[in-house]
């Protein structure tokens, strides 16, 4: 597809995404207390964005993805919260 | 639309469910063993729930002229305690001679941790022993990239197991070039939250082309659309897709990986 085509097709829905995102993120600048490590997260997953190349998405996946390569001992939960705590957690 | 829903856990959605999908044109439907939501207190409630997969659920599939086929395990959110695992995995052999039983799935990682891992490889020599093909899920949001790496790390330790015959899904952006360029099948999840939304789906077919590819909804007890797939041909109408290579992502590739077991027709 062209550009403008897709421009036709997606824009509005990229749009509105994009201010929930800063919705978002003025919604929490708002609240009250310390946030945890998904804000910092967030912000550097942000930051893919300006990339020049079309793997944002594979940019942004990345950025919020456990780098480590070794399985770890034992689980702290079931769950997956969308973003790695890094060292500040045990993960070991 | 004709396709086939390679992955739905049916048990838990509601009946109006397998109507609407044979009305959107769903012409086979196949249900990976999952997590309940709870862990089981014992083996028993699995031998319950694989009686339940091979023969409640098939039964209630045909009363829509919808063929249900279905694969065998423990998941990998109940594989922390390895003395239940090896009591699960001791029960599936008596059940694969089913008539609607295709492999064993949906084997892998969670939180890839080191017992995970090592349920992970009882369920690969299961397979092997037992010539089955295998269904793979990998893990959720953060510890998808590390935990895809690991499996097909554990997949390819193994000698007996052809790439060919192993689908490893939920890919994303991050994860499917790996599974692709090592040989295996790929499957994309369409989730309303997590996982891929149809756009995001086509973006892979695209690029990365739909030679072992395929599109599932993965619906459950949570937020999902069992109707995912075929919204998702739609999408792929509306991105300028012919219907013939559409055909070929919903219907015929599914078709091609899982006629490797003969169990697997449809009409």
């Amino acid at each position: 597809m062209t550009r403008q085509q897709l421009l036709d097709l997606y824009f509005m829905d990229a749009r509105s995404k994009l201010i929930d995102i800063a919705a978002f993120l003025d919604r929490v600048d708002r609240g009250e207390g310390e946030p945890d490590f998904r804000l910092d997260a967030f912000r550097k997953a942000l930051a893919e964005l300006h990339g020049g190349e079309p793997e944002r998405a594979k940019g942004v996946l990345m950025s919020l993805s456990d780098p480590t390569a070794e399985p770890i001992a034992k689980a702290h939960g079931k769950g997956a919260v969308g973003a790695w705590p890094g060292s500040a957690e045990p993960a070991n | 639309m004709r396709y086939i829903e390679p992955h739905g856990h049916m048990v838990s959605r509601v009946t109006d469910d397998y109507e609407a999908m044979v009305l959107a044109g769903c012409r086979a439907v196949c249900e990976p063993a999952f997590w309940a939501g709870y862990d089981r207190s014992g083996p028993e409630g699995f031998y319950d729930y694989f009686c339940q997969l091979t023969d409640y659920e098939p039964k209630r599939a045909a009363k829509f002229g919808l063929p249900h086929f279905t694969w065998l395990c423990i998941n990998p959110k109940e594989s922390e305690d390895t003395k239940l695992a090896e009591e699960v995995i001791a029960l599936i052999p008596q059940f694969l001679e089913r008539p609607n039983v295709l492999g064993i799935g949906e084997i892998g990682l969670n939180k890839n941790t080191r017992n995970e891992l090592k349920v992970l490889e009882q369920h690969i020599d299961l397979a092997a022993r037992h010539d089955q093909l295998i269904l793979v899920h990998t893990p959720h949001l953060e510890d998808k990239h590390k935990g895809t790496r690991l499996i097909l790390d554990a997949m390819k330790a193994d000698t007996r197991i052809e790439p060919a015959r192993v689908i490893i899904d939920h890919v994303e952006e991050h994860t499917i070039q790996m599974v692709l360029d090592e040989g295996f099948w790929a499957g994309i999840t369409l989730y309303p939250e997590s996982k891929t939304t149809p756009p995001r789906a086509i973006d892979m077919f695209e690029v990365y082309g739909g030679q072992r590819v395929w599109l599932n909804s993965a619906c459950d007890w949570g937020r999902s659309d069992p109707l995912a797939v075929p919204k998702t041909g739609v999408e792929m109408r509306r991105r300028g897709h012919s219907d013939e290579t559409i055909d070929q992502l919903v219907f015929q590739n599914p078709i091609h990986f899982l006629a490797q077991n003969p169990r697997f027709t449809v009409r």
